[in-house]
């Protein structure tokens, strides 16, 4: 730990600096997850030694885990998009809407969802970049239209009867050599659901394409000076753009996703997820002012955020004012880091 | 300001009318108070067209026996005054941070926790008030400015980002209010206390109009004869320069932070004077983002520096204006955000620059095309 902080001081000597910072950053965010869970492990003992405690937090988080990256790739950029969460709702109200009462089958929803987030993606991105409006008041308008529409594509919440769907829903996949024996003495296989794949496979695409692609080293690029950025050859405008269709692309994924895992409509789905989205990006290292963040962290992030709540909720103090406490608590520790880590850059730097 | 920099040499007198009348048009739409006038403006032609009752003003007898003036422009004055309290506040923040703060509507819920914990005293459903109302007032007041002042702490003098600074007391400050009650729901039963928020006997306008009213000649005094507006703009402009010149800038951050804390507990005080109990999860709930719309629909700029504190006080007007059309014509109260956010959009995309550009050069093309029809 104390010699992989070394090098990155090493590397910031040598001028890699957002890199170094992203990696700094990651490196605490794992650390306290690590410590967090195995804290738990200690001392809460049994529920959180099972495999099937950590399966459950991804199976619950999948669908905010892809939000979350889309709103991390968009605040990488240094633009924000607040629509994420009532775009989730709107997409699992349409999808529901389209299996139980328009008989329509699965395949055409998911290509529904994903239209409708490319939709917002596109109308977006593109008011952002090419006519230049400041990102915060065009997603306010799109977080403010999902929500509107959602409850004018219909008002009430209710569950999904469709067959096919919920074959899909139920679809388990074993994890093997994870399962544990009940109080029954009954062997119950460890489980993920089909949206843990999906996210799985977000993550790590993503990742890549941030690390080693050409486009997701210009989204570092813009984040970190525009200017600069235009001077080395990189299309700004596009590259805004691109960034918000793929979070718009995400988001129609995630509100899938989410509804494969919850099976309803509902105009109160994944409400406030605009602003877990942020706090979780923040505790994964994402800075919100642009250029400095990363994948893997908000990945942790989101774990983070929900072991959290696991905790309070196993302390005994279910009540949601403490977890919200605590989470708050959590975004206040991890500003400071940041800040730290910022003010120590620019003393080296004068 | 706009108007004298605007000022065109004197001409000479054998202009057309129509020509000054054009260039005065122009001046005008070149100020950005316009944005909000001209949104204004759409929304009454609009009503007046669908239904001229909408501006109808009755004389009403109130419950309590005396006349009070009733009509859908008396609910608007009535119901944005809140919303117009925090737009003042949330314009210094934006200009003086760059950013804005998010939790203001969380700060309503802590203040008017506050007020119902002072006014009830551990008895939740007591029927005499347990500490007169200014007491109440001020201690309202105190404990919101201390939590704004924590917001005004973290992005000043520790450099975070406003929204994500802010973003701490969004998420736990509703929890905080209900802990200060010890989640109860205390009610209050004594009609004094409602005169904050309804009517005083005798009186035909609501107080809320009178207070939001107060708020407005206090901040343009303060503006007028202070150095407060002035400060607030350049510390968004530059803060380097300013703090060149002698001034502090995180001090100033931090002062329009304290300024938003005294105007969230001042809306958080009229909220439970009309409301007499309090719903800690509900209470001003999304009126963050309307502040923010209406500082945005003002054509101030959400990254700092220059402002108009009377643009984005007349935004808070134009969106509750919206509002209540959009009742008029029977729309549910769930699906009003979409209404909303067509009409939001298409007022950013024509106040951007980029399409504001292309406008004026289209009107330019057109423009010597009519004098030459003029000349023939």
């Amino acid at each position: 730990m104390l010699q992989r902080k070394q090098t990155s001081e090493l590397e910031r000597r040598s001028g890699r600096t957002a890199m170094t910072d992203t990696n700094l950053l990651l490196i605490i965010t794992i650390a306290v997850f690590v410590v967090m869970y195995a804290g738990a492990v200690i001392f809460l003992g049994a529920g959180f030694l099972k495999p099937q405690t950590f399966f459950n937090i991804l199976n619950e988080n999948a669908a905010l885990i892809i939000l979350f990256c889309g709103m991390s790739l968009v605040m990488i950029t240094g633009g924000i998009d607040i629509s994420v969460g009532t775009v989730t709702a709107l997409v699992c109200m349409v999808c529901a809407v389209h299996l139980d009462y328009q008989g329509g089958n699965v395949f055409t929803a998911l290509l529904l969802a994903l239209g409708i987030g490319l939709a917002f993606g596109l109308v977006q991105g593109f008011l952002v970049a090419y006519l230049d409006i400041q990102p915060f008041i065009v997603t306010l308008g799109g977080m403010f239209f999902a929500k509107g529409m959602t409850t004018i594509v219909n008002a009430t919440q209710f569950n999904v009867q469709n067959e096919s769907f919920q074959a899909l829903k139920e679809t388990r996949l074993y994890v093997p050599g994870m399962g544990s024996v009940n109080k029954l003495g009954v062997y119950v296989p460890a489980y993920v659901e089909i949206g843990v794949v999906v996210a799985l496979a977000v993550v790590v695409v993503l990742f890549c394409l941030l690390r080693w692609i050409r486009l997701g080293r210009g989204f570092y690029a813009v984040g970190g000076s525009r200017q600069s950025a235009n001077m080395l050859g990189v299309n700004v405008r596009r590259t805004r753009f691109l960034a918000h269709l793929l979070c718009g692309l995400l988001a129609g994924t995630g509100g899938f996703v989410y509804f494969m895992h919850v099976g309803s409509g509902s105009p109160s789905h994944a409400s406030g997820a605009e602003m877990n989205a942020i706090a979780s990006s923040i505790i994964g290292g994402t800075m919100l002012s642009g250029g400095v963040g990363n994948i893997a962290g908000t990945f942790f992030g989101v774990l983070s955020l929900s072991t959290i709540k696991n905790i309070v909720s196993s302390l005994g103090l279910d009540e949601a004012w403490w977890t919200n406490i605590t989470v708050a608590a959590m975004i206040c520790l991890f500003l400071l880091i940041q800040s730290i880590v910022l003010s120590r850059k620019n003393k080296s730097k004068a | 300001m706009a108007a004298t920099k605007n000022k065109t040499p004197a001409k000479a007198p054998s202009e057309s009318l129509a020509r000054r009348t054009g260039s005065m048009l122009s001046r005008l739409v070149h100020r950005q108070i316009f944005i909000p006038i001209a949104a204004l403006l759409v929304l009454v032609v609009f009503n007046l067209i669908a239904d001229p009752s909408f501006f109808a003003i009755k004389l009403e007898q109130s419950s309590a026996g005396y006349p009070v003036l009733s009509g859908n422009l008396i609910t608007i004055l009535d119901n944005a005054s809140e919303l117009a309290i925090l737009a003042i506040g949330m314009t210094l923040v934006t200009a003086a941070s760059g950013g804005q703060d998010i939790s203001v509507g969380a700060m309503i819920a802590i203040a008017g926790s506050v007020v119902l914990r002072v006014l009830c005293g551990t008895d939740s459903q007591s029927a005499a008030l347990q500490a007169p109302i200014i007491v109440v007032f001020l201690a309202c007041c105190a404990v919101s400015m201390l939590f704004d002042a924590f917001n005004g702490t973290l992005v000043a003098y520790f450099k975070i980002q406003p929204m994500v600074a802010t973003l701490i007391l969004f998420t736990a400050g509703r929890s905080i209010a209900a802990w200060i009650n010890n989640n109860e729901l205390p009610n209050v039963s004594d009609p004094t206390f409602g005169y904050f928020g309804n009517f005083i006997p005798g009186v035909a306008l609501p107080t809320p109009v009178f207070i939001a009213a107060t708020c407005m000649i206090l901040i343009a005094l303060a503006l007028k004869f202070t150095n407060l507006g002035l400060y607030t703009q350049a510390v968004g402009i530059n803060p380097n320069s300013l703090r060149l010149n002698g001034m502090d800038p995180q001090r100033i951050k931090f002062l329009t932070y304290v300024i938003l804390g005294l105007c969230a507990a001042v809306a958080g005080f009229i909220k439970i004077s009309r409301l007499s109990t309090i719903n800690y999860s509900v209470l001003a709930k999304d009126i963050e983002m309307d502040a923010i719309l209406a500082v945005a629909l003002g054509g101030n700029s959400l990254s700092g520096g220059k402002f108009n504190m009377a643009s984005s006080i007349l935004g808070a007007y134009v969106i509750q204006f919206l509002t209540m059309t959009l009742f008029k014509f029977n729309v549910a109260s769930s699906a009003l955000p979409a209404y909303k956010a067509v009409v939001v959009i298409v007022l950013v995309v024509l106040s951007a620059p980029v399409v504001r550009e292309k406008l004026s050069a289209l009107w330019k093309r057109l423009k010597p095309a009519k004098t030459a029809k003029e000349a023939n």
